[in-house]
């Protein structure tokens, strides 16, 4: 029996608060964590498959036709047994929730990188070696890759304006008005991307590192031609994704085919130099931010105009302006989003993807306005925080920024602060404080989950997938809330399209999603319990493996002697995002130390605080918000993907160029959760927190740098030279 | 190329194409695929491999280069995969997609013994030990094994927890 919810209206019931198990909401271990400490969890290239086939791409050197006059050769080398040309190759990943065939075709380059062929052999040694010969010719096409150097499109629907922005410019009392900018930046997860496929002559079998799978399921059947129903994938543990895995990926689609075509099982992984060419990059931001305020540093204007790019044909853009939308009140506003069409590797989802990026330029702009009205920085943000939607009025679902706020410069210590800038050294070591509001919408996907519960403890299943977020153990917690067991009897069997949908991993929606699929199956087995028991569902207290209702307790296990009891979930956003806006908050607290001579930047500490509603298990939830307030590290300080001015080609694409933080680049983090419950999100009134943590993250320490030692760098990342060339004198 | 390698304890001969990385010689002819290929460019550290007691990077070795050799990886590090240190890692939620955490974990086993055995670090005070595991030397020694998931604060607890059992253990039996 399905239990089926569409989110229209609130749920002030706050159900689980009254159930008895006590597990949700509490620190579990990850279920997973054992075979990842052990090594016996199996990632995409690591099933132990008979008669395996190695491919490996071939990358474009340059833009335009392509041919490979050697072919012939590279198809007699020892060991190679095919090398694909084929027009169903993908030109670079699927958008997320694309739900069909990317842009295809291996007879042209739109972008250096892109891949172009595929060579298979018996050992990964030939099949590397055999693609180092294929020579690949291009005949080069005049293709523009600086975002600067073209007419951007100008979407009507990424446009808005309320008021006269100008006229409050030039009317307030304190203004700022300056362009700020991020380099393009890549999700770098730490698998590289990569597929197993098994082709029996009907189905196609496929082992992927890839998020949202019913979707990739349709991406990749429309790619190579079968109906989805003859293709399975399959990804029970993902070596990360930070949305590089959101859509089909290039591995997939070639592994696929030249398994189809071998008739032999074919094993294709990405080099770590394709993962940052094959997959979506985060665009590059060019951010013209305005801020009018009065003399008490409350808006009267915003601006937020940002141009950003991608490749022809793809949909996707990186909606910078997102949080500016709903993050503070004014009553003038102009917020707008341009694409320039250029011929870089795509961009797509990384991290928070709006957010990551416009949050971040925004909480910059906010504290040079702090600066310049002598406001406190979070006092500015507490007079700014909008009573409801600035722009469509709509009430917030719940807003709890000014807790944040608050919660978090108590922690922090922040009325210990001086607001000068260059007060306090040490050595050649400036030091100083900052901090930033972070904010990110929030979403509900459609989301299917199935529950057995048997005499040995439930089972749940979902194609939803465990990216690091912590699904296996959030789902162990609500099935065992719901159904009375302790997290260790329920077992959660996820990342396989053989079993019902769930959302996905992406967008923070995962937990909340396909977290309330769960929550709807173990409700429908509850409902099914009480019908036994002649009771009302809410009237039934399932704990330790007992059903309890008026002083009757009954163990599980004779409910259950004529068999399992199955639960189906389904729930699916409906009218509430028309009714109440909803969003997550928070703030980040920095102290940095700035080195006077070298420029060089240490984070010293950090703090976060953030709202989410219900939090579902502290202890994932804040390895979560660790991970993005470590990403805002390596955003404010090192990660910048460098394009090559004459071809757009990502130049420093491994490791060793693309600098992610490290773990001496880490001070101690402390995370606090704001308590909170937001009745618009579903029965457990849960949102998304994977993602919270990275929107402001690195305003707080460039602020931090500012209040240092002078210096405002409004060129991300803030490398020695640029925070050198900021210093005052 | 017939080579011997000793892995967790285990003689296996193997013929192998001289091109064959230790890394590859481990998940893809002996099927521990414990050892994570993230780079094979010797730059994220998820391949950090035990080669007769000390931390290597797998892929940038030829396994033929290695005929002879003790090599211990993760599946070696405990017989249940419940060692202190990997139970430490999960309960102090040391990881999350979990891709880094094998490397995390034999990088640490190392790190731990180059401490006891008084190495110094590019953070260490004096070239001449005894070495001291704090926290500023475990991060710039575990500096070499990449986490994106960015799990470092776990990671960092869990084998301080270990350093920190092990130097109680030290001290009662003195």
């Amino acid at each position: 029996m399905t239990l089926d919810l569409k989110i229209d209206n609130p749920d002030p019931s706050h159900r689980p608060d009254d159930l008895a198990q006590g597990v949700l909401g509490t620190e579990t271990d990850r279920p997973d964590g054992w075979a990842k400490v052990a090594g016996s969890a199996t990632y995409a290239a690591e099933e132990t498959v008979g008669d395996l086939l190695h491919g490996v791409l071939v990358r474009a050197p340059g833009i335009g036709a392509v041919t490979c006059p050697n072919l012939s050769d590279v198809r007699a080398m020892p060991g190679v047994r095919a090398v694909l040309r084929d027009d169903r190759l993908i030109r670079n990943a699927a958008q997320g929730m694309a739900d069909e065939a990317p842009v295809q075709g291996a007879d042209a380059a739109d972008y250096v990188g892109q891949p172009i062929a595929l060579v298979v052999a018996e050992s990964f040694e030939q099949a590397r070696h055999a693609a180092q010969v294929l020579d690949v010719v291009i005949q080069t096409k005049d293709a523009p890759t600086d975002p600067s150097a073209v007419d951007p499109e100008v979407p009507d629907d990424k446009q808005s304006a309320m008021g006269d922005l100008d006229a409050a410019m030039a009317e307030a009392a304190v203004t700022v008005d300056a362009i700020y900018t991020t380099p393009s930046m890549s999700s770098a997860a730490m698998e590289p991307h990569a597929a197993t496929a098994q082709w029996d002559g009907d189905t196609l079998t496929l082992r992927g590192s890839l998020q949202m799978l019913k979707f990739n399921r349709n991406e990749l059947a429309d790619s190579i031609g079968l109906p989805p129903e003859k293709v399975r994938i399959m990804a029970p543990f993902v070596g990360g994704g930070f949305g590089s895995k959101l859509g089909i990926s290039a591995d997939c689609v070639a592994a696929a085919l030249a398994a189809m075509e071998l008739g032999q099982p074919v094993r294709v992984v990405q080099h770590r130099r394709n993962v940052f060419e094959v997959n979506t990059r985060r665009s590059e931001t060019r951010q013209h931010i305005r801020l009018a305020a009065d003399a008490d540093g409350r808006l009267t204007g915003l601006g937020h105009d940002a141009l950003v790019s991608n490749l022809p044909e793809e949909r996707f853009s990186e909606p910078v302006v997102q949080g500016s939308h709903f993050a503070y009140a004014a009553a003038n506003r102009k917020l707008g989003v341009q694409i320039a069409r250029i011929h870089r590797p795509a961009s797509g989802s990384v991290r928070a993807p709006g957010e990551s990026v416009g949050v971040t330029a925004f909480e910059l702009a906010m504290d040079e306005l702090a600066d310049k009205a002598g406001i406190d920085p979070v006092e500015l943000r507490l007079r700014n925080i909008p009573e409801k939607d600035p722009e469509s009025g709509k009430p917030f679902s719940s807003h709890r920024l000014k807790e944040a706020l608050t919660q978090g410069a108590e922690a922090f210590g922040w009325s210990a602060r001086t607001a000068a800038p260059r007060q306090r050294k040490e050595g050649e070591w400036w030091i100083g404080t900052g901090m930033a509001a972070a904010f990110r919408v929030n979403m509900v996907i459609e989301a299917e989950a199935r529950i057995s519960l048997r005499q040995d403890g439930a089972v749940v299943r979902s194609d939803m997938t465990d990216i690091g977020t912590g699904s296996y153990a959030i789902f162990g917690q609500i099935a065992g809330e719901l159904l009375g067991l302790s997290p260790d009897r329920v077992s959660v069997e996820l990342g396989d399209t053989d079993y019902p949908p769930g959302s996905g991993s992406g967008g923070s929606f995962g937990a909340a999603s396909t977290g309330t699929a769960v929550w709807l199956a173990g409700m429908e087995i509850r409902r099914q319990l009480a019908e036994r028991l002649g009771c009302d569902e809410t009237e039934l207290t399932l704990k330790d493996g007992l059903a309890i209702f008026s002083n009757r307790r009954v163990p599980l296990e004779e409910l259950l002697c004529d068999g399992p009891i199955d639960g189906h979930g389904h729930v699916q956003p409906g009218d509430a995002s028309e009714k109440v806006r909803q969003a997550t908050f928070g703030a980040h607290f920095a102290e940095v130390a700035v080195n006077g001579v070298t420029g060089e930047v240490r984070v010293r500490r950090m703090l976060g605080s953030f709202a989410a509603g219900r939090i579902l298990n502290p202890r994932t939830a804040r390895s979560q918000c660790h991970g993005g307030m470590i990403w805002g590290i390596g955003m404010a300080l090192t990660e910048e993907l460098t394009h090559d001015r004459r071809d757009g080609h990502a130049v420093n694409r491994d490791l060793a160029g693309y600098h992610l933080p490290v773990n001496a680049d880490v001070p101690p983090l402390d995370v606090l959760f704001v308590e909170e419950r937001d009745d618009w999100a579903g029965p457990m009134q849960a949102k998304g927190i994977g993602e919270l943590g990275i929107c402001g993250a690195g305003a707080a320490i460039l602020n931090a740098v500012y209040n240092a030692s002078g210096a405002r760098v409004r060129d991300l990342p803030a490398t020695p030279d640029r925070v050198i060339a900021t210093l005052p004198d | 190329m017939k080579t011997t390698l000793t892995v967790n304890g285990r003689p296996h001969t193997l013929d192998l194409d001289p091109r064959v990385t230790l890394l590859d010689a481990l998940r893809d002819h002996l099927h521990l695929t414990g050892s994570k290929k993230g780079c094979d460019h010797g730059q994220c550290g998820a391949c950090t491999v035990l080669v007769d007691g000390r931390r290597i990077n797998a892929c940038l070795s030829l396994a033929v280069a290695h005929d002879g050799d003790d090599i211990t990886t993760v599946e070696g590090l405990s017989e249940d995969g419940k060692s202190p240190l990997q139970t430490a890692f999960v309960r102090n939620d040391g990881m999350q997609c979990g891709y880094c955490t094998p490397g995390q974990l034999c990088s640490a086993t190392a790190v731990l013994r180059e401490v006891e055995a008084g190495w110094p670090s590019h953070v260490s005070e004096t070239l001449e030990g005894p070495a001291t595991l704090t926290r500023d030397e475990l991060a710039e020694r575990m500096s070499g094994n990449i986490c994106r998931c960015s799990c470092y604060p776990g990671i960092n607890a869990a084998i301080l927890e270990i350093a920190e059992e092990s130097t109680d253990y030290a001290e009662a039996a003195e």
